[in-house]
């Protein structure tokens, strides 16, 4: 298994297997000690087990695990640190906000005594986490009374009050429609960049990692499959299959460079200088995005095209071509998938093999490759 | 209350003093034992769940045989508590206390596991992982959700208590000014002939006294129930 080679001392590192039924978590895995990790994987592949391992409300059959220098469970030495005294802030599928305390008292539940007490620093994160989180206008309200997205809100909230080392989310995104899905992601991705403590989130929706998440691992039927920077997976054919299959994607990342009105269009320069023209993004010129470019939106041709309606044409280099790509994800064995190198940017495209062999590609060729779409710009900085 | 007799007066007092105290005493070892019903899976649970509705099922006179037996003076309990803290049960209105108190107990209990079940668990591990104690858990989420069913609980056994004859009258038996309750009042009135009157206004005392009881914890569950699951909509 390969392991992450950012996993700083001060990261989660576990090694537990658990038996649920005709179900066993063994799970081997380490975590980066800040950034967003995407904890990925179907449903029933143990990501919430694996959650409530780590949070100490199950305690594994066997193994350990550790949080930077502390150990919170050796089942070896008989070591179980109680959920109390974990400090990881959780934040649940359904929000699990107390119905009877108001949102204020929901807020400050899990705040400790000394900030509660202290005034000055503690109030100012307070204010600032309200703020960040867009809740102020919710604090005298009982939970009964908030809509889905509000209440996850409040909940993530009240987790970071609680001055977790590590933030824990389950699912925050579900039964979420999709503008309330994108608000919370914002607010979450606004949040990552804020904090400084690590936070792993539970999901099994593709489109949702690639908004947020730097560093993946990927759960499947109880075991970690991959885990590793999430740019490395999302290269990897053999991964395609359960990182989004026929929409699979790649991330490009991108600095606005200036937005033409007339057209609605933004330019955005990659990092080897080259130009890509989008619909306008709400962006200002000099802030980092960061793009999905589905798998199956980027074609390719020997020499540029004109006279074509296609506006984003980039120069990139052939690294690498699975024949066999239609084993993993694509569904049929009519489709080749090819990796490229634009500079030191990775992108994918998916083609026909009758296409392969009509352009006769090689590992090593120049090419030109035509992006279609891009979607979801998600700003980094 | 000038409407009303001395004899009534006292018999109301009595009651209330008694029943207040059974109440009082198995408040908290009730909603200890349904906690640990509801919450806690363990050997012999439906033998301690079989063994606290006892007093539901057998006669009163039972009961209180025996108490008689083991909180009399000659009881094993009964000597022990008279030796260490010279407290002597039988023929004293602490004694009906405590007869009322162990035929109320499975009322109460019920009452208060039936909304400890209710209390969802998914709350109380949220708030472990915020960082609250065993303790904290069950005075901030799970008490206060449960408090309908305390109410409830409370009010019933209350009332079981203040009802309560067969145990009573075994154990502490009807003595005037010290252990005669309503209903035992009500009893020797009926035994003595040329008091039908009177016995008919204790009837109707009685009856008022159970239902505004009753009354009184329907209002409070209610209001406790609003302020767990107000909407605004």
């Amino acid at each position: 298994m390969s392991r992450p080679h950012d996993a700083a001392a001060g990261g989660l590192a576990l090694d537990v297997t658990q038996r649920l039924g005709d179900f066993e978590l063994a799970a081997d895995l380490a975590l980066p000690a800040s950034g967003v990790t995407a904890l990925f994987g179907a449903s029933g592949s143990g990501k919430t087990s694996l959650l409530r391992l780590i949070a100490g409300l199950d305690r594994p059959d066997s193994g350990g695990i550790r949080l930077g220098d502390e150990t919170l469970v050796d089942t070896r030495r008989g070591v179980f640190i109680a959920p109390h005294r974990r400090r990881l802030g959780v934040v649940f599928q359904e929000a699990r906000l107390f119905p009877h305390y108001r949102v204020r008292g929901n807020l400050t539940y899990g705040m400790p005594h000394a900030s509660r007490k202290r005034g000055g620093a503690a109030v100012s994160s307070f204010d600032d986490v309200v703020a960040l989180l867009g809740i102020g206008a919710l604090l005298d309200r009982l939970p009964g009374t908030l809509s889905g997205g509000e209440a996850r809100r409040v909940a993530i909230g009240r987790a970071l009050l609680s001055e977790p080392r590590m933030l824990l989310l389950d699912e925050p995104l579900s039964g979420l429609d999709a503008p309330r899905k994108h608000e919370l992601l914002r607010y979450i991705g606004a949040l990552a960049k804020r904090i400084d403590i690590p936070i792993l989130f539970v999901s099994h929706a593709p489109e949702e990692l690639t908004a947020i998440a730097d560093h993946l691992v990927l759960l499947e039927r109880g075991r970690v499959r991959a885990q590793g920077p999430l740019e490395e997976l999302l290269l990897r054919f053999d991964l395609t299959e359960h990182l989004g299959g026929f929409d699979a994607a790649s991330l490009l990342e991108v600095r606005v460079a200036g937005h033409d009105e007339a057209y609605a269009l933004s330019t955005l320069h990659l990092a080897d200088g080259q130009a890509l023209a989008v619909p306008r993004v709400d962006a200002p010129p000099g802030a980092r995005l960061r793009l999905r470019v589905p798998i199956r939106d980027v074609a390719l041709a020997l020499a540029p095209a004109e006279r074509t309606s296609f506006r984003n044409q980039l120069a990139a280099t052939v690294e690498r071509i699975d024949a066999s790509a239609g084993k993993h994800g694509a569904g049929h064995d009519s489709v080749v998938e090819v990796s490229l190198r634009l500079g030191e940017q990775p992108l994918r495209a998916r083609l026909t093999r009758k296409s392969l062999d009509e352009l006769e590609l090689e590992e090593g060729m120049s090419v030109i490759a035509l992006v279609r779409s891009v979607a979801f710009a998600e700003r980094l900085a | 209350m000038p409407m009303l007799s001395e004899v009534e007066r006292e018999a109301i007092a009595i009651s209330l003093k008694v029943a207040g105290s059974a109440v009082g005493w198995t408040l908290l070892p009730g909603i200890a034992l349904a906690w640990l019903l509801a919450r806690r899976d363990f050997r012999g649970k439906a033998l301690l769940d079989g063994f606290l509705h006892l007093p539901l099922v057998l006669p009163p006179v039972v009961v209180g045989y025996l108490l008689l037996i083991s909180l009399g003076r000659q009881g094993w309990l009964g000597q022990w508590l008279d030796r260490l803290f010279g407290i002597s049960l039988p023929f004293t209105w602490q004694g009906a206390a405590v007869a009322g108190g162990i035929m109320a107990f499975p009322l109460l209990v019920r009452a208060v596991r039936l909304s400890l079940e209710a209390v969802d668990p998914k709350l109380e591990a949220a708030a472990s992982t915020l960082g609250a104690n065993r303790w904290r858990v069950l005075a901030t989420i799970t008490l206060p959700l449960a408090l309908p069913g305390v109410i409830t609980g409370t009010l019933l056994a209350f009332a079981r208590a203040l009802s309560e004859f067969g145990a009573t009258m075994t154990f502490a038996a009807n003595i005037p000014g010290e252990t005669r309750t309503l209903p035992l009042a009500l009893y020797s009135l009926i035994q003595t002939p040329g008091q039908e009157a009177a016995a008919a206004r204790l009837c109707v005392l009685s009856i008022a006294i159970a239902m505004l009881a009753l009354l009184a914890s329907e209002w409070l569950a209610r209001r406790a129930r609003r302020r767990i699951s107000e909407r605004d909509r």
